[in-house]
């Protein structure tokens, strides 16, 4: 990974915001995709349940699919190509044709907001994603939901759930990019 | 009619998701600056797309479902799995810098740190498979008020509750945009 190449190439890029649109109409968009869904598929907008069948497949791999059978939680939400997953499928199509389209895709290892804080190590870049994301998981896993199933798709029903777990979520971020972010 | 079930929602699911991978790549919150500096309270895109998405969104759910054209799909307010998930998943979603929908979307941009913690999201969602049986007696058990919505527990009526926060949101965006364009 040619690592010294990308902040000249993202520096500007970043500025002149390619294929950017309103986000107020991105909104009113994922809006009114609600709509679509909750007539056609009575399905709403989520995205870690899918997650979660995806890695009941994965630890089959390692432990056998009999052990991942007998998993309490796994036996609720068995590996298969269902609506989630193939959701969750088109999602990475649709942001890879967008990017390309407005010529916004780009290799990145290192983004400039991180880079500035810590600096341009790789490793140490997706060492903190890894638990980044581990850690997201699992606490979407425990709410039920993430920011699109929990936050907006349960939030727009005005569910508690949602709610709830948008003020958590919102709070503990908060606080954690101001401690990993603030100047020392 | 509707809603589709078995292979015809199947085949109509990548497409929902292909729309929703599109709209975050456009709204920018497949860039894990956007995410990481809403956070840091210094750009309020994600902010400006979800409440956008959530009003858009859960007026015309309201309205359909009383035509009877959709179904309510609200899930149990467990509140010791969203406060202390949601508290999870903030610190998660600063040290990722993407949510899991944002993250598998961001891959399609070409963020290999996204892809990154995306194997650390499978590794999360394992360690919940695994910590589920405890979870469910020690933590799930905890709190559970049902399905119900912010109109149930407040006594106000959802229609009301709408045009609340729709009003809150056009006022606080309002004074937003006027500070970012002096800013700018």
């Amino acid at each position: 990974m040619s690592d010294l190449a990308l902040p000249t190439a993202a520096a500007p890029r970043a500025e002149a915001r390619p294929g950017r649109l309103n986000p107020y109409l991105v909104g009113a968009g994922i809006g009114v995709l609600s709509w679509v869904v909750f007539v056609v598929v009575a399905a709403p907008i989520g995205i870690t349940t899918a997650g979660s069948q995806i890695a009941g497949g994965v630890a089959a791999l390692a432990v056998g699919q009999e052990a991942v059978n007998a998993n309490a939680y796994w036996a609720r939400h068995p590996m298969r190509l269902d609506y989630g997953t193939l959701f969750l499928i088109g999602t990475f199509f649709g942001a890879l044709a967008s990017s390309l389209l407005n010529r916004s895709f780009r290799f990145e290892t290192v983004p400039a907001v991180w880079r500035e804080r810590f600096g341009g190590s790789v490793p140490l870049r997706f060492a903190v994603a890894f638990l980044g994301g581990a850690i997201a998981m699992f606490g979407a896993r425990l709410a039920n939901g993430c920011t699109s199933g929990n936050g907006i798709s349960q939030g727009l029903q005005l569910a508690v759930v949602g709610w709830v777990f948008l003020a958590a979520m919102f709070a503990s971020g908060v606080a954690t990019a101001w401690l990993l972010f603030r100047k020392s | 009619m509707f809603p589709l079930t078995g292979t015809n929602a199947l085949i109509l699911a990548p497409v929902f998701g292909f729309a929703f991978g599109w709209l975050l790549q456009r709204g920018r919150v497949t860039s894990y600056d956007v995410i990481v500096n809403q956070l840091r309270l210094r750009d309020f895109t994600v902010l400006k797309i979800m409440l956008t998405a959530i009003i858009v969104g859960g007026i015309g759910v309201l309205f359909l479902t009383d035509a009877g054209l959709a179904r309510w799909a609200i899930r149990d307010a467990n509140m010791g799995g969203a406060i202390l998930g949601g508290l999870l998943f903030g610190v998660g979603m600063v040290l990722y810098g993407y949510c899991p929908g944002t993250g598998f979307a961001a891959i399609g941009t070409g963020s290999v740190h996204a892809a990154v913690g995306a194997g650390g999201m499978i590794a999360g969602a394992i360690a919940y498979a695994y910590a589920f049986d405890w979870l469910r007696a020690n933590v799930l058990s905890w709190w559970n008020l049902g399905r119900v919505t912010l109109a149930d527990v407040t006594g106000i009526p959802m229609l009301a509750l709408y045009a609340g926060l729709a009003a809150f949101a056009v006022a606080f965006f309002w004074w937003l945009e006027t500070r970012e364009a002096r800013a700018r």
